[in-house]
């Protein structure tokens, strides 16, 4: 495998894997943030400084994704994306934003909670943990198929 | 409400149109092919006319009167005037224009002017973000907004105001002009996501508090014209995501969408009077 094919994998799968993230982060703030109001990004201080973490999340996720979408397309402009390698990375972006929100955000570092003023807080856990888990692993076994078959991808 | 601003608006509208249409004029005859030899592209004049074409719109008589009788028409001129209508004009690249169109001399002094300490300052990225939406918090959340309804001055420096500041954000971030001295992509790509993150804020803050306080308008309407301001700057801030990194990719590698080569070293110096898009 030359240099470039790897290079270009890698490029395939940061781009996707940028995009998967900002879906995601869009996904959850305009699903949990906006339409449930179940949380914000950041409960802990004062309403106004909730719906400042929220500008952010939202900053962030539209910059994520323009980059994710610059890339592909320059990718796809030099005829040099890996289908494999793509798909691989959305799907890891997708889960592991998911899981490093549901682990890191919620439990680690308790900026907040799934959802306030409820006694099963777990199922809610589990149940967000175990999509994001699910999703990461389709992007890991879809990357192992790379190391495996270099020139399918 | 008192409507005492704009006591002839026709009048008003009429000399803006007169403006943008000098205005246009101008760019048009700089761009003729041969006065400086190369080729203008038809994009950028596109651009540049579709800038004044949606200045034109924000201060025709129709949407002015829109605007006195109802927050929302302020918001939509707000978001013409400071976001839309500034980004069409900076694409269309007049700083680019005006270098190349003034006697040698006369450009060599201006792109001195613009490196001198006290200017490279005021058009900071950073200046250019504290200016811009720091006056839109500035305007909304004090009795700014209420005292500016009824004072024609104070209402027209306002709008002068959104127009300036928005050009220049818009330019500090994405502005094709030759800029030696601007700062490195990273840290304009940082700056744009503040700006983009605290805009939003301040839509949501007006629709949980119903700001601009101390006007007629009745806390629906606000709200109604604060998610105006959200999901509006939202497109006008996606655009200019997009511009940015346009030119992020332009730059990065030789072709039209050349690769992601590890983006420039904090070095975005072009030669100082090439008179040509800084890309």
């Amino acid at each position: 495998m030359t240099v470039q094919v790897q290079s270009d994998m890698r490029k395939s799968m940061l781009a996707t894997a940028l995009i998967g993230i900002g879906l995601m982060a869009g996904v959850d703030e305009i699903v949990f943030h906006q339409l449930l109001g179940w949380h914000h990004f950041y409960d802990l201080a004062t309403p106004q400084i909730a719906l400042f973490s929220d500008g952010l999340l939202h900053s962030a996720e539209l910059i994520v994704l323009v980059a994710g979408f610059f890339l592909l397309l320059d990718l796809r402009g030099r005829q040099a994306l890996a289908p494999t390698a793509a798909w691989a990375g959305l799907f890891i972006g997708l889960g592991g934003f998911q899981l490093f929100d549901g682990i890191v955000d919620h439990k680690v570092l308790r900026l907040h909670q799934i959802r306030y003023g409820i006694d099963n807080l777990l199922t809610y856990d589990l149940l967000w943990n175990a999509s994001g888990a699910v999703l990461l692993l389709i992007g890991l076994l879809l990357s192992r198929r790379l190391r495996a078959r270099p020139r399918m991808a | 409400m008192e409507h005492t601003a704009h006591a002839q608006p026709h009048a008003g509208s009429a000399l803006a149109f007169l403006l943008l249409a000098l205005l246009l004029g101008a760019y048009a005859l700089a761009t003729r092919p041969g006065r400086a030899g190369r080729r203008w592209s038809p994009w950028r004049t596109l651009s540049f006319a579709l800038g004044t074409a949606l200045l034109g719109l924000a201060l025709a008589p129709p949407l002015a009167a829109f605007a006195h009788a109802d927050l929302r028409g302020h918001m939509l001129q707000h978001l013409l005037l400071g976001m839309f209508a500034p980004l069409a004009l900076v694409l269309g690249a007049p700083g680019t224009l005006l270098l190349r169109s003034l006697p040698r001399r006369a450009a060599r002094a201006l792109v001195a002017f613009l490196a001198t300490r006290p200017v490279r300052t005021l058009i900071h990225p950073l200046t250019a973000l504290a200016l811009d939406i720091g006056g839109m918090y500035l305007l909304y959340l004090t009795p700014l907004y209420a005292f500016s309804t009824n004072d024609p001055a104070v209402h027209f420096l306002v709008h002068l105001h959104f127009l300036l500041s928005g050009y220049l954000f818009t330019w500090s971030i994405a502005g094709p002009d030759p800029a030696p001295h601007r700062p490195g992509l990273k840290l304009r790509l940082g700056v744009l996501f503040l700006g983009t993150a605290l805009h939003a804020t301040l839509g949501k803050l007006m629709y949980a508090y119903g700001f601009p306080q101390g006007t007629a308008h009745d806390l629906r309407e606000i709200q109604a014209a604060a998610q105006l301001m959200y999901y509006g700057g939202d497109v006008a801030e996606l655009l200019l995501a997009i511009a940015f990194f346009a030119r992020w990719f332009r730059r990065s590698h030789a072709g039209p969408l050349g690769a992601l080569s590890p983006p420039e070293k904090g070095k975005t110096a072009a030669p100082a009077v090439t008179c040509r898009p800084d890309r």
